[in-house]
């Protein structure tokens, strides 16, 4: 009560003292307000196709108040998840990523170990230049590929274009240098004693490997699973690249290539078929965000 | 002196060809496992990106048939095309601005974040990052659809406010804001995250020391958090910057470069020449252009990985 009294007698004094906290106060309203607008940036086209999904292709015409759904329905889940082909599509797509972060895993793991631990000729060299290979984008590489692979083709009669396959080989060049990359990170942080121990009890390098390394730095190990598992299941142009049979066609292009014939774009399916794409990605960050993070801030920071 | 040197590395060469198991001992010795080890990942690179680099080269210099060498025909006739120098430009102010706009909003975002109690973080950036989890493909569908020429929802809105129905893709200038609206969506939380890293590394007791010395807001950022943070910026801002330029799947999906090209940058232009007009040898060349400005960003990056070794 008293500081009421006194604020009344000498504002300027008590504008003084109390400042800190009612300033704070403020700047958290403020923070607060800002992050909301900026969540309803972020969240609209997320949010946006679960309203379309939920709606039949009447109600998407008609001129109604597009942010609202007056009559949910699931018959643009039950159409897409009974079509064949809409589950040829999630089927190799999930096969091509689980092969791809297996390929991944069996490649960086071991290299990484190998660079971070055990020098050989030019393994610092190396070790640049797996990060420089992460930087050099796909983009610039598909043509050149495309046109290996057609050569290959023709010289050794094994098609590898418009097979899903290629994709196996195509991807592990996004995922293993970034994966190394991390793994080298996580490698170099675990202290020297510990494998040193590990062969002064007669450990060969394979079970120091195995028996040390990979149970000690499994958060990155996992981050990194995450991280190529992400990469394979998102990859559009190598895909929209290398296959153009309906049957070889992984999630993102089929969905494009197929639900959008000509000019007539059915919205409710194509906004259902994005939405389970997007599915996977989104269940994993949901479950194992912090690991996600470590991961996305590890290429950065660990360096 | 040569002697002394010498002799012990012949006696360790008669040595190893005189055992029987020199084979076997090589191949248990450390930097022979090591390489065995890494070797996959050596292959990897040599044949699936340093060879396809220099292909490029290579059928950057053939005609459209592939039978014929040109030298530097190609790109003599992508310099006297218009829609060459259309996507020059487009390449330059889609990246540089995307970039710009993503690193400050990444900014903004993460100090508000920063602000709020610790025990609310987590949920924001949680929320906040979605974007960037989405696949870009399927986000970019999901703004298509909200831009639909006739059904667009934003149109929707803005009606409310008596703003006319803007053609979100289907006016040049329009189109170009669109893909980079787009861009900053899918890129802003990343930028968000590395700096909200960065700012928890910052120790309490400088915002302190300066809030004594009299610091208000904007001195305390301009003198304490940015220096601060001044290495993840550069390179978090290097990163997006090669990724933001060879960007395709935004663009392709948008707007697929149109109307009248004005949309095309590097990537989905040489798809379209490439792939789509199957003139793989001038696709190519098309591609080879990002290459300095990832030369360029490749420098920055390794010098500061260097440096970063020396000090440690």
């Amino acid at each position: 009560m008293s500081t009421v009294t006194i604020d009344k007698a000498a504002p300027t004094r008590k504008v003084k003292y109390g400042s800190i906290s009612r300033d704070r106060a403020w700047a958290l309203r403020w923070s607060y307000f800002f992050l909301v607008i900026f969540a309803i940036f972020f969240l609209t086209p997320p949010v946006y196709m679960l309203i379309t999904s939920l709606k039949s292709s009447a109600e998407i015409s008609a001129a109604t108040n597009p942010w609202w759904v007056f009559h949910p329905t699931l018959e643009n889940y039950i159409a897409l998840l009974t079509s064949n082909q809409f589950l040829r599509f999630f089927w190799n797509s999930a096969i091509v990523s689980i092969f791809v972060v297996t390929i991944t895993m069996l490649i960086s793991v071991p290299a990484a170990f190998a660079l971070s631990r055990m020098r050989f000729w030019g393994s610092a060299t190396l070790a640049t230049g797996v990060f420089l290979t992460y930087l050099i984008p796909e983009t610039l590489l598909f043509i050149p590929l495309f046109k290996m692979f057609a050569v290959i083709g023709d010289w050794t009669g094994i098609q590898l274009i418009n097979r899903w396959y290629v994709l196996l080989i195509l991807y592990p060049t996004l995922t293993v240098p970034f994966c190394t990359w991390i793994m080298i990170g996580y490698f170099a942080s675990i202290p020297k004693e510990l494998d040193e121990a590990a062969i002064i009890d007669g450990a060969s390098w394979f079970q120091t490997l195995t028996r040390i390394f990979i149970p000690v730095a499994l958060p990155g190990l996992i981050a990194a699973t995450i991280f190529a598992f992400t990469v394979s299941w998102a990859q559009f142009l190598y895909p929209l690249v290398f296959t153009t049979s309906t049957d070889q066609l992984v999630m993102p292009v089929g969905i494009i290539t197929t639900l959008i014939k000509g000019d007539v774009f059915n919205w409710g399916q194509i906004m259902t078929g994005a939405l389970l794409g997007a599915a996977p990605p989104l269940i994993i960050y949901a479950f194992l965000m912090d690991y996600y993070i470590a991961g996305l801030t590890a290429g950065a920071t660990k360096g | 002196m040569a002697d002394v040197v010498l002799q012990p590395n012949r006696a360790a060469t008669s040595k190893t060809v005189g055992k029987r198991g020199s084979l076997h001992k090589m191949l248990k010795r450390k930097s022979t496992v090591a390489f065995l080890m890494a070797l996959p990942l050596i292959l990897l690179i040599a044949t699936l990106v340093i060879y396809p680099a220099f292909y490029a080269l290579h059928l950057a210099t053939l005609n459209k048939s592939m039978s014929r060498f040109v030298g530097l025909g190609n790109f003599e006739f992508l310099f006297k095309r218009e829609t060459f120098w259309l996507v020059v430009q487009q390449s330059c102010i889609f990246a540089i601005t995307a970039v710009i706009f993503k690193a400050v909003l990444g900014f903004i975002i993460a100090h508000f974040v920063h602000n709020i109690p610790a025990k609310g973080q987590r949920k924001w950036r949680g929320m906040l990052l979605v974007p960037w989890v989405i696949p870009p493909a399927m986000s970019t569908l999901a703004w298509l659809w909200l831009f639909d020429p006739s059904y667009s929802a934003f149109n929707y809105t803005l009606s409310f406010f008596g703003i006319g129905p803007i053609p979100w893709t289907g006016d040049a200038y329009w189109a170009r804001f669109s893909v980079i609206l787009v861009n900053i969506w899918v890129g802003a939380p990343f930028f968000m995250i590395m700096y909200l890293a960065a700012l928890k590394s910052v120790p309490d007791q400088l915002y302190e020391a300066a809030a004594i010395d009299g610091a208000n807001w904007w001195q305390r950022i301009w003198y304490v958090t940015l220096p601060m943070m001044r290495n993840i910026i550069a390179i978090t801002t290097l990163f997006s910057l090669i990724v933001t330029f060879a960007n395709f799947d935004i663009v392709r999906i948008l707007t697929a470069g149109g109307p009248l090209d004005h949309t095309h940058i590097f990537a989905t232009w040489a798809f379209r020449i490439g792939i789509e007009g199957s003139d793989i040898p001038l696709g190519a060349s098309v591609s080879l252009f990002m290459v300095p400005i990832l030369a360029v960003a490749a420098i920055f990056i390794l010098r500061d990985i260097s440096k970063r070794g020396n000090e440690a």
